[in-house]
């Protein structure tokens, strides 16, 4: 049985062992441990291989700070990259694989960058990857992209389910450390309602990795005592594996939990994001211990001090058998304890500082060496450290060595509404400053309290102050005490400069003091330059344990301090938070709405093929059996409709009911063709200009009653219009009567065409309306009741050139009347027709839709300029009247037809002269809308030709570089079908 | 953002369809023969020139997926604090911005 490193105690249920596999080769380890401290355990140090050297790493942190032990978890569409085993709670059956080699772990083929460090410095890519400029894309980006970047994804859809919540409390405990538990206990005895989120599995932060004693029993326990009582109170709500990744505005703040992904059953919601609204969020997210650079420090077996004795307290893993000290404060000191006190060997503590023996009560445990005012000069051992020689030019055998360079408050979230954090000299660190996210306040560690008794203090303070602030009164109780504590005792010390080798500062990013030292001679001084030049802070763990000594260094050089040489601020998120979450549930069919006219289900039981429109479906045609084609189906649907009678949904149409004493004059205002005089009854056809003078939509508009009006809009437009009409009516007229209201969900409405369209119509129309053609001539309007009284609205307007009607019934009789109609209409050879035959026949009446209608096109470019009322004001009409909208020579909607009757137009392809050059200066249009005609029994199209009402029976070519095409067309009046417009008078 | 909505009271900013400078409520009058220079600058100046500034801003805010109201929120534009939220109706009636 291979050794194990697991010590006595510590937070683990030793009944319930857990079994996991790390490239391929099984481990086990218990509930309670981390993937990391399952890791340690079985003497698993090297982890994974740096970004651009390839050398090897191991575990350096116990946290999400985690540079090094990035690993990629799950196999298949499942696998998860990137993710930190530091954070991973481990479950029965987790696999995880190192990222970033080549070959095996031990013996990774790219670590010959690490023979190559000379030319990857920092500025690498810029300097190298210049010239050719033609090489950036073909030779250059891929090989970058091979050699780089560190898990992949697996390029499967995520089988997994995520899902998004809202939370609204009065108060947001960021943190359930003790400052946290304390701000959350006296928040919620308070009676506040009160959101607690920690990132962790477990409550109590350090709590759970020190042996501090909290009124008289163990920290852990105190956490855990706490936290049950949290749990009971109704107004609390404590959320673990939580994190708080962003604080937005007006005390907004994203959450990620992370619900299913610790589970071996990974069937269920794997994550929730939550948006948590709060009046108030106390910020106790404790504080960040980072390391010191010395040559050589980033080999497996070198940890930070306080991950080492969190390994030991919590997860009763040791990090070595015989284990080092390097630090500048007392921390360091504290782990040399706590491991001495689980029995592993203390080999050497080497302080910078000359005397901290002095005064601090410290001591060191037997048979170790203190070397005090020195430091470590250099490692050795390949895949794992085994000794060190100290500045003073001793080496001493050594399986770990525990670092620490002292604690940097968590202040990222404070500077998120761009607030800078200030210097604080005693405790080397910077500490949360200037504008605070509103509402937020900050305590405890993360605030630069640097002792437990101050962290309980100052977040039973914030909460009982922000619960006052919020009307509640809080009753004095005593704090819990604290024994025995240690002092801090920091010195500066960032780096020990190397003789012969590197040292690191950003562990993730491969960043050496000799790139900051390089970035500074280059002119890179500039904290924010730094950071890009050599990388420094960037991925996944954002510089969490490398940009304050990364800008220290910087610092040193320059001769500046470190306020003067500033810090970078940080953004959103805290820690990466998938893309994945942000999306939930809205993936494919899902990702909007889906829109089903009222007809729907009779259009899918008639086998209709459809196609969506924006969220709609609409029917696009009606296959017959035997069609083997579309152009089949849909050239049948328009002969039938133009030689008989065909209905069409049309209740994709905005609708939009208009009332009011000023109703006809607030649309008088709004379209550009005169209302004033729209008699009760009638229909009009309607040109809405936006009032910068471009066409915006056109529809049709009904008087029913002396002040109630109802509008269609196209259906792409509907929103716009609603939003333009109530923009109108509230913020330009609000001194005019006029109530709106969007009627499009109900009514559906259906178009009967064709040359029987009259009598089928009458067919379902109750007696006692008279649908003659001079009582009820085209462009006509009622409102009159259907098939036995059922209310509906007939209009008899036509976008398809024939005789025709349009017919809306409430919704919920929609199908029912696409049923009746068609059985109304057997006889008469009833057919219904799809959006392409309705299509076709409007290209073959010249009338424009969203195609033509682009918001680059004016009435003039449509031929509609004689629309534009000259006696009246309305939207647009100023800017309507500017020169190159109405110039003479300008584009005009016309019509083309092919000179050979096989080919095929397309949409898009541009117009040139026979003969000219196929250049942009020859341009003289485009093609915006096609179709097959089976009346004029060819392809035609409609477009915009510069110049073009000039220009009827002129041949140009319509040339299309997409699809490879150049045909010859005629332009033509756009009117292929009727060009009188007889049919739709008879 | 939150948005204290004068009639409803809080709600989230993304309920909301935003189009900027409140100076859109003031569209110039125009009369139907008038095609002197100075009305087209003056509705060159409305359709064209919106104000952006570095500080606070009254802009138009419609809350399309809740009452359908055009607002005038006053708004920081750099800390995004809002001072002010009237309905657009109201100001127009008492003469405009």
């Amino acid at each position: 049985m291979a050794k194990t490193f697991r010590l006595k105690g510590g937070q683990i249920n030793r009944k319930t062992p857990l079994n996991f596999s790390f490239n391929g080769k099984g481990f086990s380890g218990f509930e309670g441990d981390t993937l990391a401290s399952a890791l340690l355990a079985n003497g698993v140090h090297l982890v994974g291989r740096s970004f651009k050297y390839h050398r090897p790493r191991g575990i350096l942190s116990a946290g999400i700070e985690e540079p090094n032990a990035l690993m990629t978890i799950g196999t298949g569409a499942d696998a998860d990259p990137n993710t930190r085993a530091t954070v991973t709670e481990l479950y029965e059956g987790l696999t995880a694989k190192s990222q970033n080699h080549i070959g095996p772990l031990g013996f990774d083929l790219m670590a010959i960058n690490d023979r190559l460090s000379n030319f990857l410095t920092a500025g690498f890519y810029y300097k190298t990857f210049m010239w050719p400029a033609a090489f950036w894309e073909k030779v250059y980006e891929p090989i970058i992209r091979y050699a780089a970047g560190l898990g992949a994804l697996s390029g499967e859809d995520d089988p997994s389910r995520y899902d998004k919540g809202y939370l609204h409390c009065d108060v947001l405990v960021i943190g359930g450390g003790a400052t946290g538990l304390m701000a959350a206990l006296t928040a919620g005895r308070a009676g506040l309602k009160v959101v607690l989120a920690d990132e962790d599995f477990r409550l109590g932060g350090r709590l759970n990795a020190e042996n501090d004693v909290i009124a008289g029993q163990k920290g852990a326990d105190w956490a855990r005592e706490i936290s049950a009582e949290l749990a009971a109170m109704p107004n609390v709500r404590v959320m673990t594996r939580t994190t708080i990744y962003g604080a937005y505005d007006h005390g907004i703040y994203g959450a990620l939990e992370r619900v299913g992904e610790h589970k071996s059953d990974q069937s269920g919601t794997r994550q929730i994001l939550w948006r948590v609204y709060s009046k108030r969020a106390i910020l106790a997210a404790g504080s960040i211990e980072r390391p010191i650079a010395f040559q050589d420090n980033d080999r497996p077996g070198i940890m930070l001090a306080g991950a080492v004795r969190q390994y030991a307290n919590r997860f009763a893993v040791a990090a070595g058998d015989n284990v080092s000290i390097f630090t500048n404060n007392n921390d360091g000191w504290r782990t040399a304890h706590d491991l001495s006190a689980h029995g592993v060997h203390i080999a050497a503590i080497i302080d910078t500082r000359h005397h901290p023996l002095d005064g601090e009560g410290l001591s060191a445990p037997k048979d170790c060496r203190v070397i005090t005012g020195a430091g470590i000069a250099g490692t050795k051992g390949r895949l794992r450290v085994n000794s060190l020689t100290t500045t003073t030019g001793e080496t001493i055998k050594t399986d770990a060595i525990a670092v620490s360079g002292g604690w940097s408050p968590t202040v990222h979230l404070t500077c998120h509404q761009r607030g800078r954090p200030r210097w604080r000299d005693d405790i080397a660190a910077f500490v949360p400053s200037g504008d605070l996210p509103m509402g937020m306040v900050v305590a405890g560690a993360a605030n630069g309290e640097v002792s437990l008794s101050e962290c309980l203090s100052s977040g039973h303070d914030a909460a009982a102050a922000l619960a006052r602030d919020l009307g509640k009164s809080v009753k004095k109780t005593p704090l819990p005490k604290v024994e025995d504590e240690p002092s801090f005792g920091i010195e500066a010390c960032w780096h020990i400069p190397p003789k012969n080798g590197r040292a690191w500062v950003d562990f993730q990013n491969d960043v050496t003091t000799k790139d900051i030292i390089l970035a500074e001679k280059e002119g890179f001084t500039a904290v924010e330059h730094l950071k890009r030049y050599t990388t420094l802070g960037m991925a996944t763990d954002q510089g969490k344990t490398a940009n304050i000594p990364g800008l220290a260094v910087m610092a040193e050089i320059t001769g500046k301090t470190i306020p003067e040489v500033g810090t970078t601020i940080f953004r959103p998120p805290y820690s990466p938070v998938p893309i994945a979450a942000f999306v939930g549930r809205a993936t494919g069919k899902n990702y909007m709405p889906t829109r089903l006219t009222p007809s729907h289900q009779w259009a899918k039981d008639r086998g209709a093929v459809f196609i969506e429109v924006g969220p709609w479906y609409r029917a696009q045609w009606y296959p017959e059996p035997g069609e083997t084609h579309w152009l089949e189906s849909v050239n049948r649907e328009v002969i039938a409709t133009r030689s008989a009678v065909g209905i069409c949904d049309v209740s994709t149409l905005g609708k939009i009911d208009i009332k009011g004493k000023d109703a006809g004059e607030f649309i008088n205002r709004i379209y550009a063709n005169g209302f004033a005089k729209l008699p009760v009854g009638k229909t009009r056809y309607g040109l809405m200009l936006r009032e910068d003078g471009f066409v915006m939509d056109d529809g049709t508009t009904a008087r029913l009653a002396e002040h109630h009006y109802v509008m269609t809009t196209t259906t792409a437009n509907a929103v716009g219009v609603y939003r333009h009409l109530d923009f109108c009516r509230q913020a330009l007229w609000p001194e005019l009567d006029v109530a709106i209201i969007s009627t499009t969900d109900q009514f559906a409405q259906f178009a009967v065409a064709g040359p029987h369209s009259r009598k089928l119509i009458s067919r379902i129309v109750d007696d006692g309306f008279d649908l003659s053609n001079e009582a009820f001539p085209f462009m006509a309007a009622a409102e009159l009741t259907v098939c036995g009284g059922v209310p509906a609205r007939l209009f008899r307007i036509s976008f398809s050139g024939e005789l025709a009607y349009e017919l809306a019934v409430p919704a919920g009789y929609g199908n029912s009347l696409a049923e009746t109609l068609m059985a109304a209409g057997e006889d008469l050879g009833v057919t219904p027709y799809g959006l392409e035959a309705l299509n076709v026949m409007r290209i073959e009446k010249g009338h424009p839709t969203a195609a033509e209608l682009t918001g680059q096109i004016s009435a003039h470019h449509l031929g509609m300029e004689r629309m534009l009322s000259k006696t009246k004001d309305f939207i647009g009409a100023t800017l309507a009247r500017r020169a190159e909208l109405t110039r003479a020579d300008g584009y005009r909607l016309v019509g083309l037809k092919t000179i050979d009757p096989e080919a095929m137009l397309t949409a898009g392809a541009h117009f040139l002269d026979r003969g000219a050059a196929t250049r942009r200066e020859n341009d003289l249009g485009w093609m915006t809308s096609v179709a097959y005609s089976p009346m004029v029994g060819s392809s035609i199209g409609l477009g915009f030709v510069k110049d073009g009402h000039n220009r009827f029976g002129d041949v140009i070519r319509a040339t299309d570089f997409v699809r490879g095409t150049d045909i010859e067309v005629e332009i033509v009046h756009p009117h292929f079908v009727d060009p009188e417009g007889k049919r739709l008078h008879d | 953002m939150i948005i204290n909505h004068p009639l409803l009271g809080p709600r989230d900013a993304s309920e909301f369809y935003y189009i900027g400078d409140a100076a859109m409520i003031m569209r110039p009058d125009a009369k139907p023969d008038d095609h002197s220079a100075e009305t087209m600058a003056a509705f060159d100046s409305y359709q064209h020139h919106r104000d952006n500034p570095h500080g606070f801003h009254r802009e138009l805010w419609y809350h399309e997926q809740g009452d359908r109201s055009w607002l005038i929120v006053t708004r920081n534009t750099t800390t995004h604090e809002i001072t002010k939220v009237e309905l657009a109706r109201d100001v127009k009636l008492k003469g405009g911005l």
